[in-house]
């Protein structure tokens, strides 16, 4: 499925960040440390799988004819999905779990903030809804980066580890190609390269108060906005599809 | 191996005039923790607008064997309630 | 001598107490077996939503759309708060939720025997929203007259949130039902599969059930095994019957002399094979359940330790 009008791409592309996003949360579910962080995790997964369908919908609209949210989430390829591959990754354990929300929350809550004033107004909205559970998931993640950094030898190293890890992902966060230049010239589209320094103050901040530190530039890993991913996303992509891929055209 | 959280009860003010009310208990490391579990565990459906948590072991609760002492010399004043006072026919709104 | 007076004193006046319908509350004096047998009944309960989150979850992440995945989602996270309630329910008879989880582990303690069977297909998702949870709501319903207090207002709560649980499993099969012929098979099939053990849920018939004397004594339980069951009964056949399905049972047949369906025999033989180990799934999901415990305690290590460095520092301020 080849989508070519810049604001389509633009809203998918929002949309796979925050279906893959909420998709990986939610394999935590029956799994989480206790009940209460089972739940606490499983409403922020429904947050990004609401936030995946409004952004689907939308750009479903933007397209017309027979394509639905569904569509975008369950007939396209590895190579259309565009999200940032730091959302595709396994989900490992709760620390790299946590440290990656921490990292993408930190990220969301500027970005979110930024996209309400978008000049298209039905993002504006979508982002208004979005900055709010953004702002909560961040004041959570982020206490579970001082409890976890601040906890035992054990939940500090497996902290560090996931964090040494991830950041290698975060520059994708912050990188601006064709699609999104367009964009931006008109008011639509957020300049995230600017979100870069709010966020690295967040991060900073917290880490340090952590007693985490932050992991050595190493250069990025990027692609997953022109589709080349990692092996990862194949696999989470053939368990979500498999029932419209084995049963076609049928209503459920 | 016990997880060694503690136990805090839960208290949701459903809208505004109305009291706070007791709803439950759950397992957090600190209030702060239990103020945002409470939110997640206990208005996943919208039940509240404000939310109170205290440590369950901080609530000092009176004791059944009380009962005699605390309310039963209470329960002898009926002219604390209204219906004790009889009014002439005709007369509703006093 | 006295004391053995006094604690008949106590139990008579207990009994008198949840008699005459007055709810009993945690401080309350309760004879010990009153006790013991609610925390059986509170944390089998509590261990069933738990474990039950396990084949539901299992279709989440295959879930066939965006709309379905979400209220999929919702409702598993219903069934761990649940438990929440319901372990919190528990804790206020003076055991921890530790003790609980550590009864499960060691097969002291039992969970709903339906959640040992696999959900196979998406139709499944349906059959247990639809059966399970209309069996659990039958029963839940009536439990929210139970005598204990905290049992009783985690019921009411309960049932006020699983209207929509049995409602969406419905739902599903509906639309299977007025969907192509493979989804109609898929329907039925899981119906065939999930209709007995569902009778099973309500446990053994009254003659034989260990327990359900004194717990009717005690007002623990409301209603008998057989009650809820038949209740149960009347109101799924006709749900099915709506939507095109068949109950697998050749015995069904409506007897108008009872004003109720009667059915055929339950296979209680089965059903011993599956409560004492023997399921497809018994092993796969205590094993989860032990797991996923197992994999948090550094996590729960993590919070304590973090709480008690911050409890520490004003001391060493001063």
């Amino acid at each position: 499925m080849k989508l070519h009008d810049p604001l389509t791409r633009y809203v998918v592309r929002l949309g796979d960040d925050a279906l893959i996003m909420g998709h990986r949360l939610s394999e935590w579910m029956s799994r989480a440390p206790f009940l209460e962080e089972d739940i606490a995790l499983s409403n922020v997964a429904l947050d990004f799988v609401g936030r995946a369908r409004l952004f689907y919908q939308y750009a479903a609209d933007l397209m017309g004819g027979e394509v639905t949210e569904n569509t975008f989430a369950y007939q396209r390829d590895v190579r259309d999905f565009t999200n940032l591959l730091l959302c595709e990754l396994p989900r490992g354990d709760f620390a790299f779990t946590l440290c990656r929300q921490f990292l993408y929350d930190a990220y969301s809550l500027p970005f979110t903030q930024a996209l309400c004033k978008s000049a298209d107004s039905q993002l504006a909205a979508i982002a208004a809804k979005a900055e709010k559970e953004s702002r909560y998931h961040l004041r959570r993640s982020r206490d579970w980066m001082l409890r976890l950094g601040d906890g035992t030898a054990e939940s500090h190293e497996r902290c560090q580890n996931a964090l040494d890890q991830l950041w290698i992902y975060t520059d994708e966060m912050f990188e601006c190609d064709a699609l999104l230049d367009g964009l931006i010239a008109t008011g639509v589209a957020v300049n995230t390269a600017s979100l870069r320094s709010e966020w690295l103050d967040t991060v900073t901040e917290t880490l340090h108060a952590a007693t985490l530190v932050i992991p050595e530039a190493q250069g990025g890993v990027t692609g997953g906005r022109e589709g080349i991913h990692t092996d990862d996303l194949g696999f989470l992509l053939a368990e979500m599809q498999f029932m419209q891929r084995a049963y076609p055209g049928l209503q459920w | 191996m016990s997880d060694q959280l503690q136990l805090y009860e839960v208290f949701i003010r459903s809208s505004r005039g109305l009291d706070h009310k007791h709803v439950g208990s759950l397992h957090a490391d600190d209030a702060h923790q239990a103020l945002e579990y409470a939110r997640d565990v206990y208005t996943r459906r919208g039940e509240g607008i404000s939310i109170w948590v205290v440590a369950s072991r901080d609530i000092t609760a009176s004791q059944e064997s009380d009962c005699d002492s605390f309310y039963d010399p209470l329960d002898d004043k009926p002219y604390r309630h209204a219906a004790m006072y009889e009014l002439p026919e005709g007369i509703d709104s006093l | 001598m006295k004391d053995n007076m006094s604690l008949v004193g106590n139990e008579e006046k207990f009994q008198s107490k949840v008699d005459a319908e007055e709810k009993v509350e945690p401080k309350d004096w309760m004879p010990e077996k009153y006790r013991q047998n609610l925390i059986r009944q509170i944390s089998q309960h509590a261990h069933s939503e738990v474990i039950g989150e396990q084949p539901e979850g299992n279709w989440i992440s295959r879930a066939p759309t965006l709309e379905r995945k979400a209220i999929l989602m919702a409702k598993v996270q219903d069934e761990a708060g649940h438990g929440l309630y319901l372990y919190a329910a528990a804790e206020t008879l003076g055991i921890t939720r530790d003790e609980l989880i550590d009864r499960l582990h060691t097969g002291a303690s039992k969970y709903a025997s339906i959640f040992n069977y696999p959900s196979l297909t998406w139709a499944d998702i349906g059959a247990i929203g639809w059966l399970v949870d209309s069996a659990a709501i039958v029963n839940q319903v009536s439990l929210q007259n139970t005598s204990y207090g905290p049992y009783a207002r985690a019921m009411v709560k309960i049932c006020k949130e699983e209207s929509f649980h049995q409602r969406q499993g419905y739902n599903i099969m509906m639309t299977l039902m007025q969907g192509a012929e493979l989804q109609r098979d898929m329907a039925q099939d899981a119906l065939n599969r999930w209709w007995w053990p569902s009778l099973m849920m309500f446990g053994p018939h009254d003659a034989e059930s260990a327990h359900s004397a004194q717990s009717m004594k005690w007002k623990i339980k409301r209603r008998s095994n057989d009650e809820l069951r038949q209740q149960f009964v009347d109101q799924a056949v006709q749900q099915a019957q709506a939507i095109g399905l068949v109950v697998p049972d050749p015995d069904l047949v409506w007897n108008e002399q009872r004003g109720h369906y009667d059915f055929g025999a339950i296979d209680w033989e089965e059903f011993q094979r599956v409560v004492s180990g023997n399921g497809p799934c018994n092993r796969q999901r205590l094993a989860h359940h032990v797991s996923a415990h197992q994999e948090g305690a550094w996590v729960r290590e993590a919070m304590a330790a973090y709480e008690a460095k911050r409890r520490a520092v004003p001391a060493e301020v001063a």
